[in-house]
């Protein structure tokens, strides 16, 4: 029997007789909604694990030493670069005076920062030198095997860098270049846990040591590379910034104060700008599957022309002849994008654990949502491309299709 | 007194091509009464099929008014005229023109489908196709697992299944051998003597034989 709506169950057959062809139609709206869900997917997932790394640090504020032109150089790499005892550098007094400013609000540490090239047994490579105070160092860093510090010639090291050099507690690392004077030999006492990506203070990488350690080998006594503040409340960041400028800044520009909002935003934006652009070619293997709909439809309606004007001709309207071919597009678009709604999850899903590292976000609203957008996406592009060849059949002269072969 | 079902005044059809217009009918006037069998005849390119597709309300006459049991079809918009050829003209056709993706059964179905927004639950359906001679096996077979002469049994099964006022019937057994014609006519002839009102276009002597009435049309004029 057929089914109630007789017009349905023509497309339906239609379809099914040219099963090879539909297929390969319908294969293309599912690449693109493949790619569309995925990477759509890929891009909010990015932005959201970033977005988590960062938030960990909104209540920090990094200040360094003005160094003229625009406000917020080294956004990503934190401060490192320079000797310390060049004119980047903060001063005790200024460190003095933030520490004033800020002590109503929270805390404010110094930091000392170098890039040296290191020697490991016979490997080489550069690290980055944190000179840090020991008892900021037990605050703000967590030691994953090992312990902090407790001599001028032990440090910690990020497990990066530990994984890397094949570094463990015991190891001896030389720190400095031979070739310019005298290394330091410096023994590793404790690892570090992984921190991730961060503007204060990047350890992954580095080597961190006592402020007494770094004076030793690179000098700089009362100049630090940077001031690190943490504010108790968060609401009270954008006012101790704007203290710091005002008292630091009064007379000329000698600081510069970051807080982590602004490399969020740049990282995010950069994100959805490459995920847009990503998209947008994405968008095209759609355009390139909307050819292909509209290739078959156009089949469909030259081969079955006869067809059309029996079914004219025996009493069938016009608005039903144009539904009749798209449904048959409509069919095409909708098993297309089921298809690729349920390969889009196994696919991003993939891709959001291999690009993005973590797939905690991929069920987030607004990741997934990602899935039903491009179905609509590849369901509408189909059914668009259907109401011409549809329009087309259903405006056929019925003697003319009559003596179609 | 029967009241004339079909009637034609100075009906005109004209072909514009770039060629220059071809003129298919030339001011045709004629009536069929209720119940009549008529026989169109004529030569190839005469325009008798011409006439069938205006009558079968397929094409519009160029000028002059054609009326089916009464009502002027001029008036009509596209949507009227195929609403009037779904319930009120059964075409039958040469090439049968089963639609393919349909079995026997769904075929004739289907224009009551069309018409009632529903399947049929009367019977008519299987009454019609017993009543041509396909029983129930062939029933579900697709129009391109028959031969000609089911397949036009099945042609006459759907242009009956909404009861129409009308049955135009073009050569419908100019692709057919002679024993199945004789069939088909019989079938036709039985539909006629039931009461049917017939039109049908041929070119075959015998088989006008079995109308009532013979109207030959020469060079788009009745003859």
């Amino acid at each position: 029997m057929i089914r109630k709506d007789i017009i349905f169950a023509l497309s339906a057959r239609s379809v099914r007789l040219h099963f090879l062809r539909s297929v390969l139609a319908a294969l293309g709206i599912v690449i693109g909604v493949v790619a569309i869900a995925s990477i759509g997917m890929m891009g909010v997932n990015m932005t959201l694990s970033v977005t988590e790394e960062l938030s960990d640090m909104a209540n920090k504020l990094t200040v360094t030493a003005y160094r003229g032109g625009g406000g917020g150089g080294g956004m990503m790499g934190g401060p490192g670069g320079g000797n310390s005892d060049d004119e980047d550098a903060i001063t005790e007094d200024e460190f003095r005076d933030i520490q004033r400013i800020v002590a109503k609000y929270g805390t404010a540490y110094t930091i000392r920062s170098e890039s040296d090239e290191i020697e490991v047994g016979s490997d080489t490579g550069r690290a980055t030198i944190y000179g840090l105070d020991p008892e900021v160092m037990r605050e703000i860093l967590t030691v994953e095997t090992g312990e902090y510090p407790k001599s001028t010639t032990s440090v910690v090291v990020g497990p990066t860098l530990a994984e890397r050099l094949d570094l463990k507690v015991g190891s001896k690392i030389d720190i400095g270049d031979p070739d310019e004077g005298a290394t330091t030999t410096v023994r590793v006492v404790g690892i570090l846990e992984e921190r991730g990506m961060s503007m204060d203070l990047n350890t992954d990488m580095a080597i961190i040591g006592s402020d007494k350690l770094f004076v030793g080998m690179y000098g700089g006594e009362g100049e630090y590379d940077q001031i690190n503040v943490v504010v108790n409340d968060l609401t009270n960041i954008d006012t101790v910034k704007t203290a710091i400028e005002d008292e630091l800044n009064r007379k000329e520009d000698t600081v510069t104060v970051q807080d982590s909002s602004r490399m969020m935003e740049s990282i995010t934006s950069t994100v959805s700008t490459m995920t847009t652009f990503v998209m947008a070619i994405a968008g095209i293997s759609l355009l390139v599957a909307a050819v292909s709909i509209f290739n078959v439809m156009m089949m469909s309606v030259n081969e079955r022309v006869r067809e059309i004007g029996i079914l004219r001709s025996i009493g069938t309207q016009r608005a039903e002849i144009l539904r009749m071919f798209v449904y048959e597009a409509g069919i095409l678009g909708l098993v297309g994008a089921v298809i690729g709604a349920v390969a889009s999850i196994i696919i991003g899903y993939i891709v959001v654990l291999g690009m993005v590292g973590t797939a905690d976000y991929f069920f987030a609203p607004g990741s997934i949502v990602y899935v039903p957008m491009a179905m609509a996406i590849g369901a509408a592009i189909c059914i668009a491309t259907g109401v011409y060849p549809a329009w087309r059949a259903s405006n056929l002269d019925p003697i003319e299709a009559l003596r179609a072969e | 007194m029967s009241s004339p079902v079909i009637e034609l005044d100075n009906v005109t059809k004209i072909y514009p091509l770039p060629a220059g217009d071809v003129t298919a009918l030339k001011g045709i006037s004629l009536t069929i009464d209720e119940g009549e069998f008529v026989a169109i005849m004529g030569p190839s390119g005469s325009g008798k099929s011409t006439l069938l597709n205006q009558i079968g309300c397929l094409d519009r006459p160029t000028s002059g008014n054609l009326l089916l049991s009464g009502k002027n079809t001029r008036e009509m918009d596209d949507r009227e005229l195929t609403s009037l050829r779904l319930s009120s003209i059964g075409y039958i056709f040469q090439k049968f023109n089963l639609i393919p993706l349909l079995s026997a059964y769904e075929n004739v179905e289907y224009p009551y489908i069309m018409k009632h927004r529903k399947n049929d639950d009367t019977g008519r359906v299987r009454d019609l196709l017993s009543l041509v001679g396909i029983d129930e096996s062939l029933s579900t077979h697709k129009p391109s697992e028959l031969s000609g002469g089911q397949q036009q049994r099945i042609a006459i099964a759907r242009a009956l299944v909404n009861d129409p006022a009308i049955l135009l019937c073009d050569e419908p057994t100019g692709n057919l051998d002679s024993q199945t014609s004789l069939q088909i006519m019989e079938i036709l002839a039985d539909l006629h003597n039931r009461g049917r009102t017939l039109v049908m276009v041929t070119h075959n002597p015998e088989t006008a034989t079995y109308a009532d009435r013979t109207i030959t049309i020469r060079d788009g004029r009745v003859a």
